[in-house]
């Protein structure tokens, strides 16, 4: 591809072809979601059965394609069906057996089957959810709406145009202000203002330079990264093209875990068709510029996502974290000035090119523009992948967005940044999510992963269990991090235990605020995070569990009781019989009692009494 | 302790496989991850000849690679076996005695937790509370789960897979 | 120049100072546990923090560069409040085994804990139990010990052997040989320098002195020991003497109020190896074959050539190291003429290595008819039998050696240091060639501390092309100059870096030492001031060894000769 023209030409014809264009008069297209959520569901057979079934019907104006994830998981696997002039519609929970009535009613038809799209007595597009109502789906825009293994349909949606204005319109400095205007900060969970990354790269000294991609997305409960690459790859390829351009680089990297095989794969593919197109490799647009990307797998570490880690991870090391200054930027990659963004800033680039910076920073508050990707997960109705203008509540996301927490349950808190993370309580529910509010709260963006809990959650258990991960991702270079996670969670399993004092909490918070001024990096610095957030807003439940030796929420083992309720139990010894200390005893047809020393809190009985006579306290 | 020693079934072909993939990488900066994972791809785990392969290959010291191997939890110095048994190690199945279970497996099998016995056939793990504790013992091969083992039902439990 | 301010004090320096090193000029202790200079700066310890101003955590001082203006603080709450924590962490992940360990009153942690005042570890939980790997003949490693510096990866990774690294991950870090293989098993040189780059007591000597103890106490054992030139240049940094004070005549003394029978002289044979060696030099020389002729008396070197550089087996010198000379000398030559029966002879070497306790189990080093050197110990391990003898090291007269084995030419002192043993070879070899002596004999281009030292001599009308390297990485760069073609007659390599000096079984000087003083050289300069004061030094000058040809070798490389003091070697295995 030599030129803007070329590219242009390919878009017409791309958009023609596969029934892309919005005005056109006739021909159907139908996606079927087959990201890694979708493909678990069993998307598959449904993608076979309707390529199947259209061909079998002869439908010469259909399109059936593979798209990547639409957001909405839980009612994977999704097909959309596209017709000219109208609302798309949603089909969700899709089975091979439910495609010959669609194609025959709706696709052959005109009829959509309301019963089986999303809004069930009436067919509907997820756009008329409230799930969606509220997105802006700016870094996700073509996910779920392109086939991510075919350049076309990204060029079809004004792909690598962004590249095209930036290498024949713009200056270096012209892109690396427009960035710096936007007002973009890095999504990966630093904030770190992009612009400014990309004008201490540019402006770094060396004979070559390196831009690679975060895309190590460790965070558990975090989907985003993988979402766009999943769905949208060539927006990263083009964005880390115009980001070797603006600081000087001819050479990328993205850096992917190996958990994430979909990906890499769609990755490879894309790479591959790009530089088919001469749109990677060299004298790129015929401006001279050569860019190329390479891809190199994680193999199992957390800790990879930190920025010094996973550089010195594509050098072939363990990924040991080293100390900044010098910082990336200027001695990165074998030394060299290097670029390290992650996935969904990049994913955002493009656009930011080709629509300004004033129309991203349009979008988001004062200190924070744009949108986020989150992945709801946890107590919450619509567990799925959202993309929201900065500023949004919390309440918005969890009561509209999200749909609230089932089964009745009482909000109790909501974790945003996974390990590295802090808790909002419910009395905060009104927080703006931004940077900063969330800094200023003791929490911070992370990621993206938000996760919902309720009130029967307990929250000194929540912070064990993000103890327990970061103690097991550690990399063991520094002492404060190797050590201090691992006498924090043994602290914390003492207090969990029911064997901790009040000595222990305030042990536990100089523990934390050591750690977090001492670690080499960021993940032993953030690591006290969830602890210390926890203990600032639920204090009571920790002092719960020392004082009185209670878990208010019921979950932790060592100090729930299970005990028989007497006017219940119908003694049929049932409970007795599973019990695996025999800490159960009575006299048929008489309530059994459980004998509080020998009880291990099992749960045993409880399960298997056919009564509902054994409470947990 | 000492790492069982599994013999290692390398093939010619294998080690000409991974001989390639050496020389594909050789001169490539940071190579030893990406060629480790090829490398597990060929063999389905790392062990010490595979490693030493590669050491004298990028020339890149053997105690770096093991280094580079045990730090990350893709790279695995033991193969899976055909049959992966777990024995869960929480509480309750603890308390009824799985910790015996779990010593009398590893007599049986002659191999530590994390490993794989010489023939491939079985791999061991220990796993914390898999929610079944009114079957207490638990024990998992693959998919099946049996409860209330005890050591007497190793020996027909195992008869399973043996054949 | 980039100027900023510690504490409020304006200071000037080189860009590239880092923060720790620029604090020490206006004297500023930061302290320190797993920086050692030029060796191990990686921040991982975290006891340097400091405070910079504007920066939101602490930042490690050991690496971080200074920049124009910055504002450090090193002593503020939030500094010393991190540093107790952080070293109470480590301290609660530690086998606090003071009373009974190796490093008791030398160990960088213990003083550490001394200095910031630890008085409770409040941070008491699970520690990991390693077992000791005593498999080896020279090493001991004990995990249980180990603080995870990474002082002994970067020792053994700056001599370009790494068979050690960091394993697992997390809490589950262990430093070790790959495959939980035990060091004897593994291509490890024994060179030792992971010992002397330890900060606490994980690593240390296999210990001789119980086996020394038990000759000394048998009255039917004639117990004869000798002593290396290093040995001399540091033995008495373990008595708080200056670092490089020479202290030979007290260390001759000290070992005869030991109980030893007989107190002779090392240099004696390194004189006896280079009439041995020289010999040889000028046979290959003249016939151009096998060059280049490398040296043999490291053994450290040796099993390095072995292991990793095989093809050059037949390049080195067949002469024995020469302690062990000494060795098969003792057991045969000195046995007939004491007229004890050799068996009842228990022979110790006093050496600045720990590889030389592999060098006497190697069974070619049993030429007298039994293993001619029974024990060997460490300047450290001496040192502590002094200790434990109850003698005033520091009163001593200084005493002579016994004879016929205790008088050397200055070329044998200078045998402990980089370059020694080539100055030494040529001070011989240039006469016998030329006819007439050296002009001046301070060879001066193979000395000094540059890795590797090349230089061209013109004897005898020919042009000899030498060259030294010390340290393994080093002998990498010259033997893989001579695989690429380039051309030498004689090379000296030595496994430690600095040579002898700073061997394996050397005191261990602590990091903060280290920083400011340049050990090596101070060491190497008390052995080149007693080559200076020499009345001989050159070794064909030596007369006792002059005697122990006539009366029992002939000349140098004789058919005796070759029996008693020349050996062979092995190819062995990289893995």
């Amino acid at each position: 591809m030599k030129s803007l023209a070329e590219l242009q030409a390919l878009r017409d014809c791309t958009l023609d072809k596969l029934n892309l264009r919005k005005d056109r008069k006739e021909g159907i297209r139908i996606v079927v979601g087959m990201a890694t959520c979708g493909i678990a569901a069993g998307a598959r057979p449904v993608l076979e059965a309707l390529e199947r079934e259209v061909k079998a019907q002869k439908l010469d104006n259909v399109m059936v394609m593979q798209t990547g994830c639409i957001g909405m998981c839980r009612l994977e696997p999704i097909v959309e069906v596209y017709e000219p002039g109208k609302e798309k519609i949603t089909y969700v929970h899709m089975t091979a057996d439910k495609v010959s009535k669609i194609v025959s009613e709706h696709i052959i038809n005109g009829r959509p089957v309301a019963e089986y799209s999303v809004g069930t007595d009436k067919a509907q597009s997820v756009n008329d959810t409230v799930f969606y109502a509220k997105q802006k789906r700016v870094a996700l825009r073509n996910c779920g709406v392109i086939n991510p293994e075919n350049i076309d349909e990204y060029i079809a949606f004004d792909g690598y145009q962004a590249l095209a204005k930036a290498l024949t319109e713009m200056s270096r400095e012209d892109v690396i202000q427009t960035v710096k205007d936007s007002g973009l900060r890095g999504r990966g969970g630093g904030g770190f203002p992009t612009g400014m990354k990309w004008d201490f790269t540019y402006k770094a000294v060396g004979d070559k330079k390196y831009v690679c991609c975060n895309a190590d997305e460790g965070d558990p409960g975090a989907f985003m990264d993988r979402s766009v690459l999943e769905g949208d790859p060539h927006a990263v390829i083009e964005a880390m093209a115009i980001a070797g351009y603006a600081v000087g680089a001819d050479q990328g990297y993205i850096y992917i875990r190996a958990e994430y095989p979909i990906a890499v794969e769609r990755l490879k593919i894309a790479i591959g068709q790009a530089r088919e197109y001469g749109l990677l490799g060299k004298d790129i647009f015929g401006t001279g510029f050569n860019f190329d990307l390479d891809i190199r797998l994680g193999a199992g570490a957390f800790v990879c996502g930190e920025e010094t880690a996973l550089l010195t991870s594509i050098e072939g090391n363990r990924g040991e974290p080293r100390p900044r200054p010098p910082f990336p930027a200027v001695k990165g990659l074998w030394g060299k000035p290097t670029l390290l963004n992650n996935v969904e800033t990049y994913a955002n680039i493009a656009q930011i090119i080709l629509n300004g910076a004033d129309w991203f920073a349009s979008m988001g508050t004062e200190k924070s523009k744009g949108t986020k990707v989150f992945a709801l997960g946890g107590k919450i109705n619509n567990t799925g992948l959202v993309e929201i203008p900065m500023g949004t509540t919390l309440r918005e996301i969890i009561e509209e967005i999200g749909g609230g927490i089932p089964n009745g349950k009482k909000f109790k808190a909501a974790q945003t940044g996974g390990p590295s993370g802090g808790c909002i309580p419910a009395s905060l529910i009104d927080t703006p999510i931004d940077y900063d509010s969330l800094m200023a709260i003791g929490s911070m963006m992370g990621s993206g992963g938000l996760i919902v809990m309720d009130e029967d959650n307990c929250m000194v258990d929540i912070a064990k269990f993000f103890l327990e991960f970061t103690v097991d991702e550690s990399c063991g270079k520094c002492s404060p991090c190797r050590i201090g996670t691992k006498r924090l969670l043994e602290i914390l399993t003492k207090i969990t235990d029911g064997k901790g004092t009040m000595e222990d909490l305030d042990k536990l918070e100089n523990l934390c605020y050591a750690i977090k001024s001492s670690a080499l990096c960021g993940l032993g610095q953030t690591a006290p995070n969830p602890v210390l957030s926890t203990l600032r807003y639920f204090r009571d439940e920790y002092e719960a569990h020392v004082k009185d030796k209670k878990c208010p929420a019921h979950v932790c083992k060592a100090l729930a009781q299970y005990k028989i309720n007497p006017e219940k139990c119908k003694g049929c010894s049932l409970c007795a019989r599973q019990c695996p200390v025999n800490a159960i005893s009575g006299e048929i047809k008489s309530p059994f009692v459980i004998d509080q020393d020998k009880c291990i809190k099992c749960g045993a009985c409880q399960s298997t009494c056919k009564f509902g006579a054994i409470d947990k306290e | 302790m000492s790492i069982a020693t599994i013999p290692f079934k390398g093939t010619k072909e294998q080690e000409e496989k991974l001989r390639e993939v050496i020389k594909k990488h050789t001169g490539e900066n940071g190579a030893v991850i990406p060629v480790l994972h090829e490398a597990q791809d060929i063999y389905g785990y790392l062990p010490i000849e595979v490693q030493k392969i590669i050491s004298e290959g990028l020339n890149v010291p053997l105690a770096e690679i093991y280094g580079i191997v045990t730090f990350y939890t893709q790279f695995s110095l033991y193969p899976k076996g055909e049959y992966e048994v777990s024995v869960c190690l929480g509480t309750a199945c603890y308390v009824k005695g799985s910790g015996t279970i779990i010593e009398k497996i590893k007599e049986r099998l002659g191999i530590d937790v994390g490993q794989c016995t010489a023939d491939g056939k079985f791999s061991l793990n220990a796993t914390r509370c898999i929610g079944a504790c009114g079957l207490a013992p638990v024990m998992t091969v693959n998919d099946a789960v049996f409860g209330q083992v005890t050591p007497a039902d190793l020996d027909d439990i195992f008869a399973k897979y043996q054949a | 120049m980039v100027n900023l301010k510690i504490n409020g004090q304006e200071v000037s320096v080189p860009e590239g100072t880092t923060i720790l090193e620029a604090a020490r000029w206006i004297g500023i202790n930061i302290p320190t546990l797993c920086y050692l200079k030029d060796l191990n700066q990686i921040g991982a310890c975290r006891m340097c923090l400091v405070e910079v101003k504007g920066a939101r955590a602490l930042q490690a001082a050991c690496v971080y560069p200074v920049a124009e203006g910055i504002e450090v603080f090193t002593n503020t709450e939030k500094v010393r409040n991190a540093r107790r924590t952080t070293l109470e962490l480590i301290l609660s992940n530690h086998e606090r085994k003071c009373l009974t360990c190796i490093r008791n009153r030398n160990c960088e942690l213990q003083a550490l804990a001394d200095e910031l005042g630890i008085d409770d570890i409040p941070f008491d939980g699970e520690n990991i139990k390693h077992e000791i790997d005593n498999s080896s003949t020279s090493l001991v490693r004990d995990n249980n010990k180990c603080i995870l510096c990474r002082r002994c990866i970067a020792a053994c990774d700056n001599q370009e052997i790494s068979v050690i690294s960091a394993v697992n991950r997390g809490f589950k870090t262990e430093v070790r040989a790959a495959f939980e293989q035990p060091m004897k098993d593994v291509a490890c040189v024994f060179c030792g320098q992971c010992i002397v780059a330890c900060p606490v007591g994980a690593l240390y000597e296999n210990s001789h002195i119980p086996r020394v103890r038990a000759a000394l106490d048998n009255p039917e054992k004639h117990v004869v020991v000798q002593t290396a030139p290093a040995v001399r240049a540091a033995l008495g940094e373990e008595f708080g003497l200056p670092i490089g004070t020479p202290v030979t005549g007290k260390m001759a003394a000290a070992l005869r109020r030991l109980g030893f029978d007989k107190v002779f002289d090392t240099d004696t044979a390194a004189d006896l190896t280079i009439m041995e060696e020289g010999t040889e030099f000028i046979e290959r020389f003249t016939k151009q074959e096998k060059l280049p002729l490398i040296t043999s008396c490291s053994p450290g070197w040796v099993k390095f050539c072995e292991h990793y550089y095989p093809e050059f087996i037949d390049n080195l010198s067949t002469a024995k190291s020469p302690m062990e000379m000494f060795g098969a000398v003792i057991k045969s030559y000195y046995a007939e003429k004491a007229g004890i029966d050799k068996k009842d002879i228990f022979s110790v070497a006093v050496m600045p290595c720990t590889s030389k306790k592999y060098e006497i189990s190697r069974e070619e080093h049993s030429s007298s008819g039994t293993q001619d050197i029974d024990a060997s110990l460490t300047t450290r391990e001496l040192a502590r039998m002094i200790k434990q003898a109850g003698i005033d090291f520091n009163s001593l007269p200084d005493e002579e050696f016994d004879q016929p084995f205790g008088m050397a030419t200055g070329a044998g002192v200078i045998f402990g240091a980089t370059g020694g043993v080539m100055e030494a070879a040529i001070r011989t070899v240039y006469e016998i060639l030329e006819g007439k002596p050296l002009e001046n004999l301070n060879v001066t281009p193979v000395r000094g501390l540059d890795g590797v030292k090349e230089a061209t001599l013109k004897i005898a009308g020919k042009d000899v092309r030498v060259a030294v390297a010390h340290g393994t990485k080093n002998a990498r760069i010259i033997l893989e100059k001579v695989k690429a073609g380039e051309h030498y007659d004689f090379i000296e390599i030595m496994a430690c870096p600095g040579g002898c000096i700073h061997g394996g079984g050397q005191p261990i000087v602590d990091s903060k030492t280290k920083a400011t003083t340049n050990v090596k050289a101070l060491r190497a300069k008390a052995l080149y001031s007693e080559d200076e004061a020499s009345t001989l030094r050159k070794s064909h000058e030596n007369p006792y060894v002059q005697k122990l040809y006539e009366e029992y070798f002939g000349k140098p490389c004789s058919h005796k000769a070759h029996e008693l003091l020349h050996t062979t070697y092995t190819k062995r295995d990289k893995f």
